[in-house]
């Protein structure tokens, strides 16, 4: 009964969808108040509907209740309970209804945090929101019901693919799916800004945090599913170019050019038409990942001629988007404004670097993530692109990314003169020479491994003294307390964020250049060596999970005769599916990680080992959470929220960013 | 210098950087592409030599062998057509099994030994890396032009399912 209830309330989130999506569109272009009025309210409900759907379903998993199709092939009874809540999402149209349920969460924050803006935008933004979500409810009811029965039910359900069955794959999709449809906020302001024909600061200043938030929480998820892929794939690798990897990359990359394309948007009105089509670009990339990772299709292109619906309704929906989108684009840019005008050195074009180069970079990812794909669907031949294409392209085009980081924050808006920034730089140069010399000297390192550390370096310093400045030129006579303090939370946001991509190259420079792994074997009571570090193979022993049974090792790590900590690596054999996994041990520190796996048994007492030295892997981590919270704290910034106070205070009749045609419009 | 010469360089700094990415592409694309060859048509030397391909099919049953060292292990990799034998150095990936789907990838050596660097075995029971799906089925529709005329032929790993 309940998972009828569940597809009951998909359905009627659909009839509210399409309200949301029609009448406050129409209703914004012919000033009917009433209509617009209604996008709000179909908004809460429509949340209120599909979360009660998610929970529905949640229920059915936990309840184990086999009789849904989709429970039965991704749970089992012995699956314990928190695998069963996050088997919810652990396939297809689980994860397409939590991309909804996603979806309808920043539909209601956009409507109960919209107070200020005028109502036509409103009224389009939810409006376009209701359109997306139109899109992924029909795709869901028509093709990829979750709560379809399967009768007669089955004794015992398929279990979870074991790989899923860990703690990071309970918050990755989350996550990961909250940047994805957070991209749809700014997609939504952007075309509700080109159905209103107004690009403006207003415009980007708005859809400023939404974007930030989004960005955050991208760069979380894809974090996570690198960290996951790092202890729970058993080789150690934490990132391989993998097409599920590249899909949630290329979001990531655009949706990195596009927060700067806001700023420059914000600050001084240029690259609005450019911060729109990455806006779009954005939008259509989270799509295109959503659909690679969950549509079987890079299973095999040919798995959706078993259901060609599915893939028909992806290619037709994609169309509806990107093509639609870009229509309007094309219709209405050609009357955008330039905006501010700015020289050859300046902020303004450096920026604009950045730009090309990211999306370039994302260009890159999209062909080689693709173009196997396409060959195959084809039937041209079986191609594969592996990570040395890769990083063959991807480095020498983030390296002036890189560099041009440090120097952009110490260049004007507008214009420059290079003679002040060189005059501002030249000690930051100069000390990072110097420590790439110092690195040369002593650590014997290849000219990567020191040419990696050295823009490292150049980054971090350059960021550094660019806060001290900012410290130095603030009021005289404040304490240092109150200058830290009047700095904006923007301004902090984008430095912390440029000192957590300095902390990521540290940690990336230095596994690729110093990690060591081997493949031994072992005997109980061997001992072999890695970094420094001596490992002895104490034990082995059986042990009974919940839904595996495994073999454990037991190994003592040693350095210098000193017991620095006791391994144990498992090999797991999952008892539904027959599926052996291997669970590593990893020592963590902050300058190594020492990892162990168990690779096949040669007879009772003897494994093959896989010993791995990886040094200041966890600064990778480390990097990546810094940039997140840089970007929150930019979202954070007072200036987002103040002026909705000030406007609240003064009452709607100044409004502080005054748009040309709101007060007519609304007659 | 006047506004015309500043958008001049800026336009010109931008198609220098694009070209320069379109060169990086194409030639790390020429580089890394791998290409992907079944047993039959590794036999027939359609695969390139000294150049890295990949190469699917199944594990041949009874062929995992693993040599003193404990460490490298050899196995023949079988389109049920024909069949290449594999060394490979390091840790087989859980789910690599006799009998079933593997694609490896690596270079053909003069003695017809295929020298594998990575070894891909298929995800879950129920899924064959698609590579290993296709040499199976060219091979399959191979064999059945034989068969049309011979008979026999095809079947000798029907039991290894």
């Amino acid at each position: 009964m309940i998972p009828e209830i569940g597809n009951f309330a998909i359905m009627l989130a659909l009839c509210l969808a399409l309200v949301q999506s029609i009448l406050p569109i129409a209703g914004s272009f012919r000033g009917n108040q009433r209509w617009m009025a209604l996008a709000r309210p179909a908004a809460y409900g429509q949340f209120i509907f599909i979360t009660f759907a998610f929970v529905c379903l949640v229920y059915a998993f936990v309840s184990n209740d086999f009789s849904v199709a989709y429970v039965a092939s991704n749970s089992n009874s012995t699956l314990p309970v928190y695998y069963r809540v996050s088997g919810t999402w652990g396939g297809h149209e689980g994860s397409l209804l939590l991309w909804t349920q996603m979806l309808v969460l920043w539909t209601l924050a956009v409507a109960l945090f919209s107070r200020q803006l005028p109502q036509e935008t409103v009224a389009r933004v939810l409006g376009v929101m209701g359109l997306i979500s139109v899109g992924f409810l029909c795709f869901m009811l028509f093709t990829s019901d979750p709560f379809d029965r399967l009768l007669p039910a089955a004794a015992d359900g398929n279990d979870l693919n074991p790989l899923l069955q860990d703690f990071g794959m309970i918050v990755h999709p989350p996550l990961l799916y909250m940047g994805y449809v957070g991209f749809s906020v700014a997609f939504a302001f952007a075309i509700a800004a080109l159905m209103g024909g107004q690009l403006d600061a207003a415009w980007a200043r708005r859809s400023r945090p939404w974007t930030l938030v989004a960005w955050m929480f991208l760069t979380l998820g894809i974090f996570l599913g690198s960290f996951w892929a790092y202890y729970e794939l058993g080789w150690g690798g934490w990132w391989f170019w993998d097409a599920v990897e590249n899909a949630s990359f290329m979001p990531w990359l655009v949706g990195t050019a596009l927060i700067h394309s806001l700023a420059v948007t914000e600050k001084r009105g240029s690259f609005k038409n450019w911060t729109v089509l990455l806006a779009i670009m954005a939008f259509s990339l989270s799509l295109l990942g959503t659909f690679l990772v969950r549509s079987g299709v890079l299973t095999s292109v040919h798995a959706f001629a078993t259901d060609p619906r599915r893939g028909l309704f992806i290619l037709v929906f994609l169309t509806i988007v990107i093509g639609g989108s870009l229509l309007l684009f094309a219709w209405r840019a050609p009357k955008v404004g330039l905006g501010g005008r700015f020289s050859l050195f300046s902020r303004e074009s450096l920026l604009l670097a950045n730009n090309v180069l990211l999306v370039v970079a994302a260009g890159t990812v999209f062909l080689g993530t693709l173009y196997p794909l396409f060959l195959d669907a084809l039937d041209l031949g079986k191609i594969s692109v592996g990570p040395p294409y890769f990083e063959a392209v991807f480095v020498p085009l983030m390296i002036p990314a890189l560099l041009l980081m440090a120097i952009g924050p110490f260049v004007r808006w507008k214009e420059s003169k290079w003679q002040d920034v060189w005059r501002n730089l030249r000690w930051v140069g100069a000390a990072t020479l110097l420590l790439a010399l110092a690195a040369v000297v002593t650590l014997t390192a290849s000219p990567m491994l020191v040419f990696g550390l050295a823009v490292a370096a150049w980054i971090l310093l350059a960021t550094g003294w660019q806060l001290l400045q900012r410290l130095r030129h603030a009021p005289a006579g404040t304490s240092l307390l109150l200058r830290i303090s009047s700095l904006p939370r923007s301004y902090w946001g984008m430095l912390i964020a440029h000192a957590g991509i300095g902390v990521f190259v540290v940690g990336v420079t230095l596994v690729k250049g110093m990690e060591t792994a081997n493949d031994v074997r072992m005997q109980i009571g061997d001992t072999t060596s890695a970094g420094g570090y001596v490992f002895r193979f104490t034990d082995l022993k059986d042990i009974q999970g919940p839904n595996y049974t495994a073999t454990q090792a037991v190994f003592e790590v040693t350095r210098d005769g000193k017991t620095i900590a006791i391994m144990k690596p498992e090999k797991r054999l999952f008892t539904v599916q027959n599926m052996p996994m291997t669970e590593a041990a990893i020592d963590r520190g902050f300058t190594r990680d020492l990892y162990l796996a168990l690779g096949e048994p040669v007879n009772k007492t003897t494994w093959i080992v896989r010993v791995q030295h990886k040094p200041f892997v966890c600064w990778i981590w480390a990097g990546c959470l810094i940039i997140a919270f840089g970007g929150l704290m930019a979202a954070l910034d007072r200036r987002y929220r103040v002026s909705r106070r000030k406007r609240q205070e003064e009452g709607s009749a100044i409004p502080s960013d005054p748009l040309p045609n709101t007060a007519t419009a609304r007659g | 210098m006047k506004t015309r010469h500043k958008r001049l360089i800026l336009v010109a700094a931008g198609l220098a950087t694009l070209a320069l990415a379109a060169w990086l592409i194409l030639s790390a694309f020429q580089k890394n592409l791998v290409f992907f060859f079944t047993p039959s048509q590794v036999l027939k030397g359609e695969a390139p030599h000294g150049r890295a391909f990949r190469m699917g099919g199944l594990v041949e049953a009874g062929s995992l062998k693993r040599l003193p060292d404990g460490v490298t292990v050899n196995f023949i990799v079988t389109d049920t057509a024909q069949r290449i034998p594999v060394v490979y150095r390091g840790i087989l990936p859980d789910l690599f099994k006799e009998g079933k789907g593997v694609v490896s990838q690596g270079k053909l050596g003069q003695d017809g030994v295929f020298s594998a660097d990575e070894v891909l075995a298929k995800h879950d029971e129920n899924y064959m890396p698609p590579d290993a799906a296709y040499a199976l089925k060219k091979a399959k529709q191979a064999n059945q032009k034989v068969a049309d005329t011979l008979v026999t032929g095809g079947t000798q790993t029907k039991d290894v399912k």
